[in-house]
């Protein structure tokens, strides 16, 4: 696959992200994949603070803020608009952050893809409401701290990207910064596939996470090295691939670089660790399967 | 053509007529034959354009306001709690000027459940910064909707017209259903601005300071305020294409009536016929319909009003602790006017209970008998 390397920069410099913002190297990755002929729907979360104040703006596309819970069934009226006006070479783009998208946006997100509606939703997963001073979300991850959970999550993190493939929309996958390539390819195919594509996207977060400014990328790809985010593909909801085989590093090494896990006991790191495993074997049974399905 | 048929239809023929390229639905009863008809229409090819099947009111409303700024005109009609749950984007539809038609039942809110005519859905929608028209009947449902197009259109405000669940969206009447050459002339297909331009990226809906905020409410408000004049202007363009015409608010046998009865909706038909009764057994009394509720049209209802003694409010719909709705707009309208009439306010037909000739001719004598005012709101039953 080829990415254009020389695409413009369409999260122009001077915007309001924290030092370090993984959402922001997200979305910037993003916009510049998608180009210009691209109109963006962004919901209430750090892309409304990323955003600006009127009358500046750091989008360089056509951009909507629109309500929080409405990302998909937005971007889906402006595509149906934009059909009816025959304008065909023009992409919508839907970003919503993990609250957004698991918690508030979810029924409108699966109406939208239940009617296959022909939108990009990119979601911006920082695993709790960052934008109001981290609050725990349904992506936030087990016994991690948030301002509403201060001694750490009860629950799991939801498995959005299986609710997703309920849906047999034509292409989900997950992606996260610390692979920009693998983020661009996704993309890219993305855009090549008419109907509801669904991009999972891990994005640290320095003042959320509570770690250096400087290590985004790097806490990224440790995710990715053990197994707690796993690089996949899933479409028509069946087909799974792995885009990347970790290096199994043990869950400790991305949990104890981030002062939201910093109280965690020994046993509450080794269910992390069964759970993360178990996941893993799942996905691994699913691409499997997909495999020897597609001989 | 003449045809036989309910207001949900009626409403359904009109949002055809209009060639609305984007409907977006959500069901819910008693509006469900709105969408079914127009889903009919979809699959027989007789409807151009798209239908969106949403997850849920709410989205129905994104889904239009986000088609309306990319430039098309939209659709979508529900009622009672669609409407609650669709609050939200009520807001942000007038809020970014997105012209969008919606038809709303009038059906009465939970709790309890109930499926019954009621105004206070819409009603307590009053402060959302849609224009609102009240119908009484299927035909002017349908000329009300095609009128509403060219009244939003022509000043960016969304529009909301109302009829009440069963007596006018399940009766079956006579319509004339205009023909499409006539709709055509009257409301030709339009390209609305386009909020969304690929060669020069804007931010839409940004974060603003709290001067421009106010600034911009205050913008609002002046257009809105125009809508006035707006409404009556499509209204006669309307009546010499189509040879009907309904005006803001229309005036029965005023002229010399002493007591003056208000209604909104269905009930004015009722009250057109109860009033020729009360005529004829010798009472000063006329009938003022109401169409237009937000804008309130205040100097419409004051001229009318002018000299009048007493008047006597029949809402269908009441804001507990407060009183019936219509009538706190009509007294709020009156308050400056010299030597005001006594405002009376009498709640009948809540929750779909009937409002007879008899209940008007009730209320009718009550207020004749009157001479002091009253400021609580007074229910009246049948008998």
């Amino acid at each position: 696959m080829v990415i254009p390397d020389q695409q413009p920069n369409l999260l122009r410099p001077g915007h309001a992200a924290c030092a370090g913002c993984g959402l922001a190297i997200g979305m910037k990755l993003v916009l510049q994949t998608m180009g210009p002929r691209t109109i963006a729907v962004i919901v209430p979360s750090c892309e409304g603070a990323i955003g600006g104040v009127y009358p500046n703006t750091s989008y360089g596309v056509p951009t909507i803020h629109s309500a929080f819970e409405i990302a998909a069934p937005t971007a889906a009226g402006i595509a149906n608009a934009l059909k009816i006006q025959g304008k065909d070479d023009i992409q919508v783009l839907a970003f919503a952050g993990d609250g957004g998208t698991f918690d508030i946006g979810l029924a409108s997100l699966s109406g939208a893809t239940k009617n296959n509606e022909d939108i990009l939703y990119v979601c911006l997963d920082n695993e709790a409401y960052m934008n109001t001073g981290i609050q725990v979300s349904s992506a936030t991850p087990s016994y991690a701290w948030t301002r509403t959970t201060p001694e750490g999550n009860p629950h799991r993190k939801k498995n959005i990207m299986e609710i997703m493939a309920a849906h047999y929309n034509p292409y989900s996958a997950t992606a996260t910064i610390g692979f920009p390539r693998d983020l661009q390819q996704k993309i890219t195919k993305a855009k090549s596939i008419r109907g509801t594509k669904f991009i999972h996207t891990l994005v640290p977060c320095p003042t959320g996470w509570r770690t250096p400014s400087d290590i985004s990328p790097e806490l990224s790809i440790l995710a990715v090295e053990t197994k707690v985010f796993p690089l996949y593909e899933v479409e028509d909801g069946k087909r799974y691939t792995i885009n990347h085989e970790p290096r199994n590093l043990s869950v400790q090494e991305y949990l104890l670089k981030q002062g939201r896990f910093r109280h965690l006991k020994e046993e509450q790191i080794r269910q992390i660790q069964m759970d993360v495993d178990e996941e893993w074997k799942k996905l691994k049974h699913r691409a499997c399967h997909s495999r020897s399905k597609g001989k | 053509m003449k045809e036989f048929m309910t207001g949900n239809e009626a409403v359904a023929q009109a949002v055809k007529l209009c060639r609305t390229p984007l409907i977006a639905a959500y069901p819910i009863t008693p509006q469900t034959a709105i969408y079914e008809k127009l889903s009919d229409w979809e699959a027989s090819g007789k409807l151009e354009g798209i239908m969106m099947r949403t997850e849920s009111e709410h989205s129905a409303m994104a889904s239009c306001i986000a088609a309306s700024l990319t430039g098309v005109r939209t659709f979508t009609a529900t009622s009672s709690q669609g409407l609650a749950l669709m609050h939200e984007m009520l807001h942000f539809a007038a809020g970014c000027r997105a012209p969008v038609v919606m038809v709303n039942v009038n059906r009465l809110l939970a709790a309890p459940w109930g499926f019954w005519a009621d105004q206070l859905d819409s009603l307590s929608q009053r402060d959302t910064g849609w224009i609102q028209f009240y119908c009484e009947n299927g035909q002017e449902a349908l000329d009300s909707v095609i009128q509403a197009y060219q009244i939003a259109e022509q000043v960016y405000l969304p529009v909301m017209v109302s009829m009440e669940a069963f007596f006018v969206s399940h009766f079956m009447e006579t319509v004339y259903v205009p023909e499409q050459e006539q709709v055509d002339r009257f409301l030709p297909p339009i390209d609305l601005p386009h909020k969304f331009d690929i060669d020069k990226p804007g931010f839409l809906v940004p974060v603003v300071s709290s001067e421009l905020y106010r600034k911009y409410k205050q913008m609002a408000q002046v257009s809105m305020d125009s809508v006035k004049e707006i409404a009556v202007r499509v209204d006669q363009e309307f009546k010499k294409e189509f040879g009907r015409g309904y005006g803001i608010l229309e005036a029965m046998m005023l002229e010399d009536a002493e007591v003056v009865l208000v209604t909104a909706g269905s009930i004015t038909s009722t009250a057109r016929l109860a009033i020729k009764d009360l005529r004829k057994q010798g009472n000063k009394i006329g009938l003022l319909k109401l169409r237009l509720f937000r804008p309130f049209p205040r100097e419409g209802v004051q001229q009318a009003l002018r000299g009048k003694k007493k008047i006597a409010v029949i809402d269908r719909n009441i804001s507990l602790g407060s009183g019936g709705i219509f009538c706190q707009e009509l007294r709020a309208a009156l308050v400056h006017s010299p030597d005001h009439p006594l405002t009376f306010s009498y709640i009948a037909g809540i929750g779909g209970t009937d409002v007879t000739p008899e209940v008007i001719q009730k209320i009718a004598l009550d207020v004749i008998a009157r001479s002091e005012p009253i400021d609580q709101p007074m229910w009246i039953m049948e008998e």
